[in-house]
């Protein structure tokens, strides 16, 4: 009997041991798998456990995190969520995360590994790292006039510093409460389908992913791709145009706004925004040389990254002379983000280099450590220098005597160009009004600031509509906004 | 074992409390059984501390603050803790040190993960009750402790208690299903679960039985054929002890407590092979099982349903109907890793609600990780290992059984319900002993360990192999125990 006594107990040996091996298997080797699996939701219980990082405006966090005590406990808040949703995006507990609330959720979150001191000793423990901050390069006081300059009329302001690329403001309306989406309760999904219903889009962000013809400002490209192709040598050369402009290849008749544009120079046609020299212009230069200049200034670049992707801006390669005409003064397929053409000022303002723009300063652990900076990327080389000097000459003269007098600011120098952007069919939608500039304060070696504003108020009076009257005032504002501070 | 002459002696000496200690016969004459009651009251000491520290430790998780009831749950446990050991001291003082410090910690380890779960749902608040029951378990080890002084003495009613558990497992039939299982009797507002005290009554039936008739068993009957060594015992020894084993498993199936019915089987097989020591019981065991499994596998829709789950424990998730409760209780495994991510702060509440009872190992696994989990399973592997150690010094056959019988419960228990909720077998509804929700499981484990302290008892010192009261010379205990070492 002791025999098998002792057969029996090797047998509830055998059986405990059996179970060691087993909870090893699903603790140890099988445990990655378990947690990847995305009905465990776990990960995002961890995720919402702990408060998210802030997004800093000016060394000022512009997000907050709330305790609901719940399972997913952390709701995200918003500080002047309206004002800054095109930069923060939304954080929600149902419906995800978009801008910057997206593109550095690791940070965020605590998840990004270049969060710890340790990254291999939090792979062990598993644990999460506390949410670190987003520093954007975002001017309040930028953001703030630009926001308040569309006062609630569609529209979008984008705003960067030549030098740097960095994006001073990006501004939509109308806009939302990022808030209104944060948690898990019954009316974030009423909010969730009442703002996709809405048909004004207030969570689109036209200030990156909205292109729009753009009209005039082009013209912009345009005038910088003839002096660098050496088409215009002299700003104060008649350019034998005709006007009205028969576009190449049909009887089609392009026409001015305004009287004496007819063999005008390119100074007084860019001042006065004539179509029929630009639409010449743009066919004397070539859809070759054209296209690469717009390229210069970043069109057809659908791989841009602020750190979210910004909408491809197209100048169209496969045009004949009479749609390449049309191309050259903002129109056909050409389209353009607010962000873009803000790039095109600012390559202006910057001897003929963009830089990459950028929306991210730095992010740091929750205790204040640098984790990246983001720092000067990639410089796109959009004209000559001496070209831009040229071109700065000319933007100058519209702000000073042209159709851009509204954006003048005493004591700084501000250059810049209208645009009304005909659309729809038979351009019978009500035009879109444009103004691309940069300002350079007095006592500044070059300019800081470059703006491009879009409005697209519907309500307006169409005569009203015109870059002139409607954008330019919203960009002398932020320009004046930046100066200032 | 210390060297015979000095132990006792010396714990004599540190134990300043004279009501603690045997009061009746100083100056003890150099008695070469080491009773070892003073490690039992440190281990006893050092199981409270712990429940206490994982008490305060899920406080200090969950809200910051060390919980409001932590003294009172301390000094509870701790009151039970030590009327445990005055009634072992004074009863059983021969009986093993570490049955009754390993009942403590994990029934205060269940106990901290029951109230651990109770803080996610608020409206259900299950520790309470299982304070009480486990008072009631406590009450229940002394009054066997006290009062059972040979285990002998229950050969006696082998019968009675046969009977007592054939009419404990029918009750249930009688009143409604709960959760698919029918295992339930609901008196006064409390629910009883009479398939676990039917498992200790059964065990002492079983052990009597093959006690009295192992010759029978062992050495007549018939060879089944001619060269193989397995033989039939006759029907009139066999037949009795089958019949009572099919009924029980036979209720069982028909009220759906699959685990249970496993576990009878198991501790059937067990017991037959241990008393007849004969080979071809295993394998007839083992074949009869493959059968039973088989069968009840694929004709049952409910058994079938577990089987399938787990074979395929995302099978819901890839189905689009989210996780079941296994593959549940496997990411609360997985999300333990090595080390768990400490009580008070895991998530298996989303097991849903079994997570208190069922489920209870998959709390530990997550929050105390592999390390902790292995600490239980070896603990309960202890338990086991001191049952049949018991088991192994002990003379009477009965006894013998009975030990085996009970250890083989508490290993055949832990296998079926710990592999069912880590994916290693399919799952069956039972209580993991001591650590999980449930009055009749607490009481009953109470109970196991209350036997098995009195058998240990026996087997280390106190056995009287004539019942002429508790006057035994002590030097007469020790050489017999001496004589019993030197043969083991």
């Amino acid at each position: 009997m002791t025999r098998c006594i002792e057969h029996a107990a090797l047998f509830c040996a055998l059986l405990l041991l059996a179970l060691l091996v087993n909870i090893t298997r699903v603790q140890v080797v099988q445990a990655q798998r378990y947690d990847d699996n995305p009905a465990n939701r776990r990960q995002v219980i961890a995720r919402y456990g702990q408060p998210r990082g802030a997004i800093l405006v000016g060394d000022r966090p512009v997000t907050g995190s709330t305790d609901t005590g719940e399972q997913l406990r952390y709701e995200r808040t918003y500080k002047n969520g309206p004002l800054y949703a095109p930069v923060t995006g939304f954080a929600s507990q149902v419906y995800g995360t978009t801008f910057l609330e997206h593109a550095e959720d690791g940070i965020l979150s605590g998840t990004d590994p270049f969060l710890s001191p340790f990254p291999l000793w939090n792979d062990v423990t598993r644990a999460l790292n506390p949410g670190g901050k987003v520093v954007t390069t975002i001017d309040p006081a930028a953001q703030q006039a630009a926001y308040e300059g569309l006062g609630g009329r569609k529209g979008a302001v984008a705003a960067v510093e030549p030098s740097t690329g960095r994006i001073l403001a990006l501004v939509s309306a109308p806009s939302y409460d990022p808030a209104a989406l944060s948690g898990n309760r019954r009316s974030v999904e009423r909010s969730w389908r009442r703002l996709n219903g809405d048909p004004d889009k207030p969570m689109l962000n036209r200030a990156v992913r909205q292109t729009y013809p753009p009209g005039s400002t082009f013209k912009v490209v345009t005038a910088a791709a003839a002096l660098d192709a050496g088409v215009v040598t002299d700003l104060d050369e008649t350019t034998h145009s005709p006007d009205p402009y028969r576009l190449p290849g049909t009887s089609t008749a392009l026409t001015n706004e305004g009287a004496g544009c007819a063999d005008v120079s390119l100074r007084e046609a860019f001042a006065w925004s004539c179509n029929t020299v630009f639409a010449k212009l743009g066919v004397d230069v070539g859809v070759a040389d054209l296209a690469a200049t717009a390229d210069g200034f970043g069109f057809n670049d659908s791989g841009l990254r602020i750190p979210f992707s910004v909408a491809r801006s197209t100048f169209d390669r496969h045009v004949d002379k009479a749609q390449l005409a049309l191309s050259a003064i903002g129109q056909y397929n050409t389209r353009a983000t607010p962000l873009q053409m803000a790039m095109v000022a600012a390559a202006v303002a910057n001897g003929g280099q963009v830089p990459s723009p950028y929306l991210v300063e730095r992010t740091t652990t929750a205790s204040g450590t640098t984790v990246a900076t983001s720092g000067v990327r990639s410089r796109l080389r959009a004209m000559y220098p001496s070209t831009a000097a040229r071109m700065r000459e000319l933007m100058r003269d519209v702000v000073e005597r042209g159709t851009g007098t509204n954006a003048a600011i005493p004591g700084a120098t501000v250059g810049g160009k209208t645009g009304t952007a005909q659309h729809g069919i038979g351009n019978a939608g009500t035009p879109y009004a444009w103004f691309v500039s940069w300002a350079q304060g007095e006592r500044d070696v070059e300019p800081t600031v470059a703006v491009a504003v879009v409005v697209e108020d519907a309500s307006a009076d169409r005569t009203d509509i015109s870059g002139g009257g409607t954008a330019a005032p919203i960009a002398r504002a932020v320009m004046e906004a930046v100066l200032g501070g | 074992m210390t060297k015979p002459g000095t132990t006792v002696a010396a714990e004599y000496e540190e134990s300043p409390k004279p009501w603690l200690s045997e009061p009746a016969d100083p100056p003890v004459p150099a008695p070469r059984v080491p009773r070892r009651r003073g490690i039992e009251l440190a281990l006893l000491v050092v199981a409270v501390l712990l429940s206490v520290y994982g008490y305060c430790d899920v406080g200090l998780a969950k809200n910051g603050t060390v919980p409001p009831g932590a003294a009172g749950y301390g000094a509870g446990l701790g009151v039970l803790a030590l009327l445990a050991h005055l009634a072992v001291r004074r009863r059983a003082p021969c009986a093993d040190p570490l049955l009754l410090p390993i009942g403590v910690l994990l029934n205060g380890l269940g106990l901290v993960l029951i109230y651990r779960l109770d803080l996610e749902t608020p409206g259900h608040r299950a520790a309470p009750a299982q304070l009480v029951w486990s008072t009631v378990g406590v009450a229940l080890f002394i009054v066997v402790v006290v009062l059972l002084r040979d285990h002998r003495v229950l050969q006696r009613y082998a019968y009675v208690c046969v009977t007592a558990a054939l009419v404990l497992l029918a009750l249930p039939v009688f009143f409604p299903s709960v959760n698919g299982a029918r295992i339930w009797i609901r008196i006064a507002g409390f629910s009883i679960q009479p398939g676990e005290f039917a498992k200790v009554l059964l065990a002492v039936f079983f052990a009597a039985y093959l006690a009295a008739n192992r010759g029978a068993l062992a050495y007549t009957g018939r060879q089944i054929w001619r060269f193989s060594r397995l033989q039939l015992p006759t029907g009139r020894v066999l037949g009795p002890i089958v019949a009572i084993w099919l009924l029980s498993v036979g209720v069982l199936v028909l009220e759906r407590d699959l685990g249970t019915s496993l576990l009878f089987f198991g501790l059937f097989v067990v017991l037959l092979y241990v008393a007849t020591g004969r080979t071809g019981w295993i394998a007839v065991g083992l074949l009869l099982a493959a059968l039973g499994a088989f069968a009840v596998g694929t004709l049952e829709p409910h058994v079938h349903g577990r089987v399938e789950d787990w074979l395929h424990p995302f099978a819901s998730i890839e189905a689009g109907q989210g996780p079941n409760q296994l593959s549940q209780s496997l990411f609360a495994f997985a999300a333990g890793g090595i080390l768990g991510t400490g009580l008070g702060l895991g998530h298996s509440i989303l097991i849903g609600f079994a997570a208190k009872s069922d489920f209870i190992l998959a709390t530990a696994g997550e929050e105390l990780g592999l390390a902790g989990l292995s600490a239980i399973v070896i603990l309960y592997a202890l338990l086991v290992e001191r049952g049949y150690r018991a088991g192994l010094s002990l003379r009477d056959p009965f006894g013998r059984l009975l030990a085996v019988g009970l250890a083989s419960i508490i290993a055949l228990q832990v296998f079926v319900i710990a592999g069912g909720v880590s994916g290693l077998i399919p799952l069956t509804g039972m209580a993991m002993p001591f650590l999980a929700q449930g009055g009749s499981s607490v009481v009953t484990n109470w109970i196991i360990v209350a036997l098995l302290i009195r058998i240990s008892d026996s087997a280390r010192g106190r056995h009287k192999e004539d019942d002429d009261g508790q006057s035994t010379p002590r030097s007469g205990t020790a050489r017999r125990g001496t004589a019993r070492r030197g043969t083991a």
